[in-house]
């Protein structure tokens, strides 16, 4: 026949040059990222936490809302459980690359994106946006005078109580000082209700006590100065520590919290959900969690009462602790990310947002869709003395987990006080 | 094509006297041996270029990230030369994943073996429904990790799960209701519990595929000269199940070593750092904390350590079974 047959090698090469090609292609294709495309056409990928509802099916609904409006728009909307969603970032932000929308709790961790160069700084194209939001909801997202998200939530911690344990423990009113606080849990427990739901195996629900009381023993000063030097040796945190250690020792915690997650099944919001302890000290989201956990929530027998006081302490009951949720932008996301982001807060929305019970106000003015306990802590919020970020969010990652860690310790009993400043000194001290 | 496409060994062939192949090999045509290595690059090249890639290299950038401290972004660029591993060898936690590591590997050594070889020799018998009881103990090996974590979680879960409405009010073992994952004392026997249903019924599988291996002649000639069942057990099945065994020993080993989604999933290394391993500390570290340069110094102590043990155990214990392929450098005896 006329036509040569292939050698080996060129048979070969042609094989490998083959197989080469093929592997490439697709990951050839998977480069082109969410952009523009030539036709028009734009896809927003919007990464979440909502997971649960209310906002599992509201958030589904705007995007479908804004998708019927601009058909142009397409919205990829993934939601990951929180602690999920905390890793899937971690590694999203050491591969260079986030999604055009993403949750934020501002602070340390959002600092240490945005001077990795991948977070859009919003404060000129969504300055018409950010106007009509209250100034302290966009507090932890604001570094060197820019903005680098929109806040749809903003609040703060303190205890959320079931008013029929309460009474039935023969408890008039909520404690104001922390005296009082241990009193009522002696009470609680002799009435043979479990004081306090905590969700151990997270690790900061423990932290928000620990924080607490630090601002209440050293007050905000304290603070500062410690986020400043790095050094957590100041009598403020050993002095929180052992205030802790006293709670600690009433055995005040429902049996296995040391396993016990948040928002999992049997965790700390599904006690008090289902009635089996009296409190926990949670942010403004705890009712709709505790509802969504426990499948009932306790309804009207639901109370609040921000952090008490510390007997000799600096800080005033009026320091709030907390923070709020925001969206930020990766860099490279589209201008239409930032249209939706006002879209999600206009009039109808922000107020299905804030009437659903899972978040608080941000945009000024919508604070009439609230029921009365959260009316409550936005009062609370509105007349606050002193604002603290919470730890996790407000340091470098290292240091807020090692926060985390070394009170998780305290509370299971295998550190002291000391210690837990020393390691968290240790910890931001070689930052 | 007119005639059909040769390989190098048929070539070979036609000029093959009764020379042995390694004087074949050092004796001919030069231009025919550099084409012979020429294919046997081209059939490498993927298995190598996915190896330099996938294994190689990370490697090596671990051992280069772990002399910096470095937060993950950027280039690292703060040198602390063996500082990473000063830190980690008088961090507590660490050297409590290290007696914690040990701890399980001894347990898997004299608990889980030791069951899987007992389940493995009764249902070597015949009886009836064996194909049933073996898929059954095997069946959790095929369950994915996450998946048996999660049950477990749920089964431990304190109050109202089924292990504390199982044991709650019975002597002895009533005190572990509310306990199991949430007590920094028996957090780690239950881990170890969970692992040994998790992993003991791989064994089992590999044993049973070794008892095949034993042949009837031998046990029958053992019971004729007057042996018992336990007997023909120590002399006859063991000694020839012994490479199965010193397999085994080796996966079980190197898996305790490297264990992390187990663990991850049902305590994230809690309470108090009670079942953390090293591939947990060493995820704490690089992906909660952003410690990528500490992380990496945990990475490649785990990856000393795994490798010191494999090479020693080849060395020493596998050498009878791998004879010629690890040991001796393949075909060149």
């Amino acid at each position: 026949m006329g036509i040569p047959h292939p050698s080996r090698r060129s048979f070969l090469t042609a094989v490998s040059a083959g197989a080469v090609a093929l592997t490439a292609a697709p990951l050839l294709a998977a480069c082109g990222d969410g952009g523009s495309g030539s036709d028009g056409k734009v896809t927003i990928e919007w990464m979440d936490i909502a997971t649960t509802e209310p906002s599992k099916t509201i958030y589904p609904k705007i995007a479908k809302a804004y998708e019927a409006a601009h058909p142009n728009v397409k919205i990829k909307l993934t939601n990951l459980e929180n602690e999920a969603f905390k890793s899937k970032m971690t590694a999203l932000t050491a591969s260079g690359k986030l999604p055009d929308i993403f949750v934020t709790w501002g602070g340390g961790v959002l600092k240490q994106q945005i001077d990795a160069g991948l977070v859009k700084d919003l404060t000129s194209p969504a300055s018409g946006l950010l106007n009509t939001i209250t100034p302290v909801s966009q507090k932890p997202y604001q570094f060197d005078g820019k903005t680098y998200a929109v806040p749809y939530d903003m609040g703060m911690v303190g205890f959320w109580y079931n008013k029929r344990h309460f009474a039935k423990a023969g408890i008039k009113a909520p404690p104001k000082t922390w005296a009082e606080f241990l009193d009522d849990v002696r009470k609680l427990k002799a009435a043979g209700i479990t004081p306090i739901a905590l969700g151990g195996k997270d690790k900061w629900p423990g932290m928000y006590y620990w924080a607490y009381l630090a601002m209440r023993v050293g007050g905000m000063p304290a603070m500062e100065q410690a986020a400043k030097t790095n050094d957590f040796t100041a009598p403020a945190f050993a002095g929180a520590g052992q205030h802790l250690k006293e709670l600690v020792d009433l055995q005040p915690f429902q049996p296995g919290f040391q396993n016990a997650g948040f928002d999992a099944p049997g965790g700390e919001a599904a006690s008090v959900g289902a009635g089996k302890a009296a409190m926990e000290l949670m942010g403004q989201w705890a009712p709709a969690v505790e509802k969504d956990a426990s499948g009932k929530g306790i309804g009207d027998d639901e109370g609040w009462f921000p952090f008490p006081a510390v007997d000799g302490g600096q800080g005033a009951l009026t320091d709030v602790f907390g923070g709020g949720n925001g969206h930020a932008l990766g860099k490279d996301a589209p201008k239409e990310a930032v249209d939706f982001l006002a879209f999600m807060l206009n009039a109808e929305n922000e107020h299905e947002l804030v009437s659903s019970g899972a978040f608080m106000p941000v945009v000024k003015g919508a604070e009439n869709a609230l029921d009365a306990n959260r009316k409550q802590v936005a009062d609370a919020l509105g007349t606050s003395t002193g604002f603290q970020l919470y730890l996790d969010q407000a340091f470098p990652p290292a240091v807020g987990q090692q926060v985390n860690d070394s009170v998780a310790a305290l509370i299971g009993g295998k550190a002291t006080p000391e210690q837990v400043a020393q390691q968290v000194t240790k910890a931001a001290k070689s930052q | 094509m007119t005639e059909p496409l040769t390989l190098p060994a048929a070539a070979g062939d036609r000029r093959r006297t009764a020379r042995t192949p390694r004087e074949r090999g050092s004796r001919a045509p030069l231009g025919r041996r550099l084409r012979g290595w020429a294919a046997t690059t081209w059939f490498l090249l993927p298995a190598l270029l996915l190896f330099f890639l996938f294994v190689l290299i990370p490697i090596a950038v671990a051992l280069y990230t772990s002399l910096f401290k470095w937060g993950g972004f950027g280039r690292p660029e703060d040198f602390v030369g063996l500082g990473n591993y000063r830190k980690l060898a008088a961090d507590p936690v660490f050297r409590g994943d290290l007696w914690r590591g040990l701890l399980i590997v001894v347990l898997s050594l004299v608990v889980q073996l030791p069951i899987a070889l007992g389940t493995a020799v009764l249902l070597n018998q015949r009886m009836r429904g064996r194909a049933v009881y073996r898929a059954v103990f095997f069946a959790p090996y095929i369950l994915s990790e996450v998946i048996a974590g999660v049950l477990f979680g749920i089964i431990f879960l304190p109050g109202s799960g089924l292990a504390d409405e199982l044991v709650g009010g019975l002597p002895l073992v009533g005190g572990l209701a509310g306990k199991w994952f949430s007590d920094p004392g028996t957090a780690l026997p239950t881990l170890f519990a969970v692992m040994t249903w998790k992993y003991f019924g791989f064994h089992m599988m590999i044993y049973l595929a070794g008892l095949q291996g034993v042949p009837a002649e031998i046990l029958e000639a053992a019971a004729i000269d007057g042996a018992g069942p336990w007997r023909r057990f120590r002399s006859v099945t063991l000694p020839l199940l012994a490479p199965t065994l010193r397999i085994s020993v080796f996966l079980s080993v190197i898996g305790s070593i490297q264990l992390f989604d187990l663990v991850w999933v049902t305590t994230t290394g809690g309470p108090t750092n009670s079942t953390e391993t090293m591939a947990v500390t060493m995820f704490q570290f690089g992906f909660k904390r952003y410690q990528m340069g500490y992380a990496s110094a945990i990475s490649v102590a785990m990856f000393l350590i795994s490798m010191v043990f494999s090479l020693l155990y080849q060395r020493y214990a596998l050498r009878r079974d791998l004879e010629g392929a690890v040991t001796s450098a393949g075909g060149a005896r």
